[in-house]
């Protein structure tokens, strides 16, 4: 397997640490002008999302992680696994579970492409994308002469997702929202 | 996919014209007190036995020489110089250092070193104040021994502190494992870069003075309080390392002994031996006249004067871009 010495950490690299995956956040080098080396690094554990800070003597290394991010289309759920296709042409699919798929679920919409992250071949993670598109399905009634307010209400998303929005969004409209806030950014069209 | 390289510089065009500025003023200063620029080799062909000093090797294949090493410091040709006679001399001289980058370090590096003939540390320090008050209009550096400085930053007493207190205050940042591979010293730079640097010199400059005798490198030796200390200084501003200075040891069998436990330690930490540099070794036996010298980082000193966060601002092309 291949390893990683500390004269060849960066932000980015994803190794193994206490048996988890885990990608490389920051490395800081810090050496006292005759004094022995020790790089300080955050690491992201891929399994937990946790960050962990761990220091290494200049010379250690870690063990590299199998660890890849591809793009992939959202197919279908058969009620345990969620079924992803590589976009590179193969048409390559990759079960994810639940454990995988985690709160990504309420962006899920099927023939969007999520980045899928694949630890020794297997789904780890999904990511959405910074923004989805999703319509309406549930909210109540819609408040003519509303649009300046800041008044705001709840509405359910197709996906089961539910976001904040002005009082004047009505069913069947389709928003674009903040994946990573969960936000409301516009409306993309009326039906 | 294929990345087009990146050509650019990472420091601005102002601060390229700081670098020059500060260029002109050290050779302005040095003139000034009748100290003497030289140059020596860059490329030399010896390395150095600092166990934390990696040099660069190079593929010489002239003059019947084979192989050498990019200099860490010039410190050896210069000393080979005042052996000879030269009187006080300075350099601004490019230096190699292995496995070095981080938001302090690049791999080369601009250092500027100098000797004064019959001064002691205490008449160093008060010219290195000098030079960079001088320049960057800040205040004179306090003096701090190494011993206070841990105790007020890390709450212990370095010189007396066991081993194994040592190893276990450092469980803050390292596994069991890993502290097994550490030894006494490494512990303490441990310590040093991680809780003592980050307070040094933040209210003004600071000079760190009297380090364990374990940390001597090439100063020479004596007793404070019943302990053995090396007569060497850092300088410390905002916490950023700047110089580090001895009041020279001059005594070549002393020198032939450190050479060898540096060895000795390289060999036990898996690193190569390096060989004894004899043209050295013989300049010392000739005798080095009683002097001081002092290594100070430029690119660092150039940092401080236009308030970069990272050695790349004030270079023009990082090893990543060199």
């Amino acid at each position: 397997m291949a390893s990683y010495s500390t004269n060849e950490f960066r932000g980015g690299l994803k190794v193994l640490l206490d048996g988890d995956p885990c990608i490389m956040l920051e490395n800081e080098f810090v050496k006292p002008g005759k004094g022995q080396a020790f790089n300080r690094v955050k690491l992201r554990n891929l399994m937990t999302n946790r960050v962990w800070e761990r220091t290494f003597k200049s010379g250690e290394s870690l063990e590299a992680a199998d660890v890849m991010e591809q793009d992939m289309e959202y197919l279908y759920s058969d009620g345990e696994f969620w079924h992803f296709m590589l976009t590179d042409g193969s048409f390559e699919q990759y079960a994810a579970d639940a454990k995988a798929v985690g709160d990504t679920v309420k962006w899920l919409k099927e023939q969007d492409v999520y980045t899928v992250t694949l630890y020794n071949g297997a789904p780890l993670s999904v990511t959405p994308p910074n923004f989805v598109e999703l319509e309406v399905v549930d909210t109540d009634p819609g408040m003519k002469g509303d649009t300046a307010q800041g008044g705001s209400k709840p509405a359910t998303l197709s996906t089961g997702a539910v976001v904040n929005v002005p009082l004047f969004i009505v069913i069947g409209e389709v928003l674009k929202v903040d994946t990573r806030t969960g936000e409301y950014v516009n409306r993309v069209k009326s039906s | 996919m294929t990345e087009s390289p990146v050509w650019q510089p990472t420091a601005s065009r102002d601060t390229l014209k700081s670098r020059a500025q500060q260029l002109a003023y050290v050779r302005g200063f040095f003139c000034e007190r009748g100290v003497l620029e030289v140059e020596t080799p860059v490329l030399g062909r010896h390395g150095v036995t600092d166990l934390n000093l990696d040099g660069i090797s190079a593929d010489v294949q002239a003059g019947g020489v084979q192989g050498g090493w990019l200099q860490t410091s010039p410190e050896y040709p210069m000393k080979r110089l005042l052996a000879a006679g030269s009187g006080c001399i300075y350099q601004v001289a490019r230096v190699f250092r292995n496995g070095e980058r981080g938001r302090r370090h690049n791999p080369e590096f601009s250092m500027l070193e100098w000797y004064r003939v019959g001064m002691d540390d205490q008449g160093l320090m008060a010219e290195v104040a000098d030079l960079v008050c001088g320049w960057l209009g800040c205040d004179r550096p306090d003096q701090v021994n190494y011993r206070q400085a841990v105790i007020e930053s890390a709450g212990f007493d370095p010189m007396e502190i066991s081993d194994a207190d040592l190893r276990r205050f450092c469980e803050q940042w390292l596994e069991r494992e890993q502290l097994e591979n550490l030894s006494r010293n490494d512990c303490l730079d441990l310590v040093m870069s991680f809780m003592v640097e980050p307070t040094l010199g933040l209210e003004r400059p600071v000079f760190i003075t009297g380090y364990p005798a374990s940390q001597a490198a090439l100063a020479r030796l004596s007793q404070d309080q019943g302990h053995p200390v090396a007569h060497r200084f850092e300088l410390y501003i905002n916490g950023l390392e700047l110089c580090n200075g001895y009041w020279e040891l001059t005594d070549p069998e002393e020198q032939r002994q450190r050479f060898e436990a540096d060895n000795q330690q390289r060999r036990m930490a898996g690193k190569p031996e390096m060989a004894l540099d004899s043209a050295f070794m013989a300049a010392l036996e000739a005798g080095l006249p009683d002097c001081s010298g002092v290594a100070l980082g430029l690119d660092r000193l150039l940092m401080l004067k236009v308030g970069a966060k990272s050695i790349e601002e004030v270079l023009a092309f990082p090893i990543e871009r060199a």
